[in-house]
């Protein structure tokens, strides 16, 4: 199946960020190789040369790294990917609240709806 | 370095019409560009142009900076609008064919497409569905190990499943040295593939720019810009 890419947004940003989803989710874990860029594009149905900038912003991101005659890698550094965790959840979390807002609940009230949603799961 | 495809100034004209004018294209190796445009626009015009098979009226076009003729046919693998495949062929017979004729064809790769696709080799042109047969032509033209392939509409008349296929076939095709060009007004549909587009306009630009740099510019898909420039 390609993969599940927005309109009206750049390609690449939107392919760098599924590829950051599959590592902090665990799909690829920390010194896994992954597939070539060929294969990648071909998977994703994306032009190769897009899915090859994207392995190298997440290069840069010093989330992946090449090995020169091997291939391309996921970091070993689990710190970072947890840092790249956090990170993606701090910005779920302030989309979330800012959605929250607009429907009139301030943080703490966010919360404790939060909270009783839970109760109410855990009955 | 050299530009796979420059042309300085072509224009057509056919009697008082004027079918291209002013076109000024520089296109890189390792490509995937589409070349989109409304019926008339001159999509086909300049596809003939660039194969050799149409004179332009001014300009010039350079393939690997040579001008069309016997030596840039070698390096161009061109589908055609229509077939010019013998309809009493069998697949088997039409791969001799392409070997006879194209040094660079590879017949392994299209037997391998042709199994992936449940195309038997003793199948015959006449007897296939329209969609099949734009399937055994493209994978005929991409069995090649050519510079520049050229494809006009190649997704026009088969079903999704198949436009799959062949939009997979062109990525897992991609080498860094060769560039495809492909025309069609399906733009939704390959828009993922592509490089950077070509508008064309009443046989002129109306603009050359890559796909993100159009989406990050105007927030929008090529496809939803096509539309708004194009509105009748």
């Amino acid at each position: 199946m390609a993969w599940t890419l927005d309109a009206d947004r750049p390609i690449y940003t939107q392919l760098v960020e599924k590829i950051q989803m599959d590592i902090v989710s665990g799909f690829y874990k920390a010194g896994d190789k992954i597939p070539p860029v060929r294969e990648l594009a071909t998977e994703a149905a994306v032009n190769p040369n897009t899915m090859q900038k994207a392995l190298a912003e997440l290069e840069r991101l010093g989330l992946l790294y090449t090995q020169r005659t091997s291939g391309r890698f996921v970091t070993e550094d689990e710190e970072m990917i947890n840092k790249v965790k956090e990170e993606m959840a701090s910005k779920h979390i302030k989309v979330f609240l800012e959605n929250m807002k607009q429907l009139g609940y301030d943080v703490e009230e966010t919360i404790s709806v939060i909270k009783e949603l839970k109760r109410e799961e855990e009955e | 370095m050299s530009y796979l495809i420059e042309s300085n100034h072509l224009c057509k004209k056919f009697g008082n019409k004027q079918a291209l004018a002013d076109i000024n294209l520089r296109i890189e190796r390792g490509r995937i560009i589409g070349l989109l445009g409304p019926n008339g626009s001159g999509k086909s015009t300049l596809i003939k142009i660039i194969n050799g098979l149409m004179m332009p009226t001014e300009g010039e076009v350079f393939i690997d900076e040579k001008k069309p003729g016997v030596e840039t046919k070698k390096i161009i693998s061109y589908l055609p609008e229509r077939t010019y495949l013998n309809e009493w062929m069998k697949v088997k017979e039409l791969l001799d064919y392409f070997e006879d004729f194209y040094e660079d064809f590879r017949r392994e790769r299209a037997i391998t497409m042709l199994e992936n696709l449940n195309i038997g080799l003793d199948d015959k042109l006449k007897t296939m569905s329209k969609g099949t047969k734009e399937k055994v032509q493209l994978i005929l033209v991409m069995s090649r190990d050519a510079d520049l392939y050229i494809l006009d509409e190649p997704i026009g008349g088969v079903d999704p499943a198949a436009r799959d296929y062949i939009l997979r076939t062109i990525i897992g095709n991609y080498n860094e040295n060769a560039t495809v060009l492909l025309s069609t007004h399906l733009i939704s549909d390959i828009e993922n593939i592509l490089d950077e587009v070509i508008f064309l306009q009443y046989g002129q630009i109306r603009f050359h720019a890559s796909v993100d740099e159009i989406r990050m510019k105007e927030g929008k898909s090529v496809d939803q810009l096509f539309r708004e420039v194009y509105r009748c």
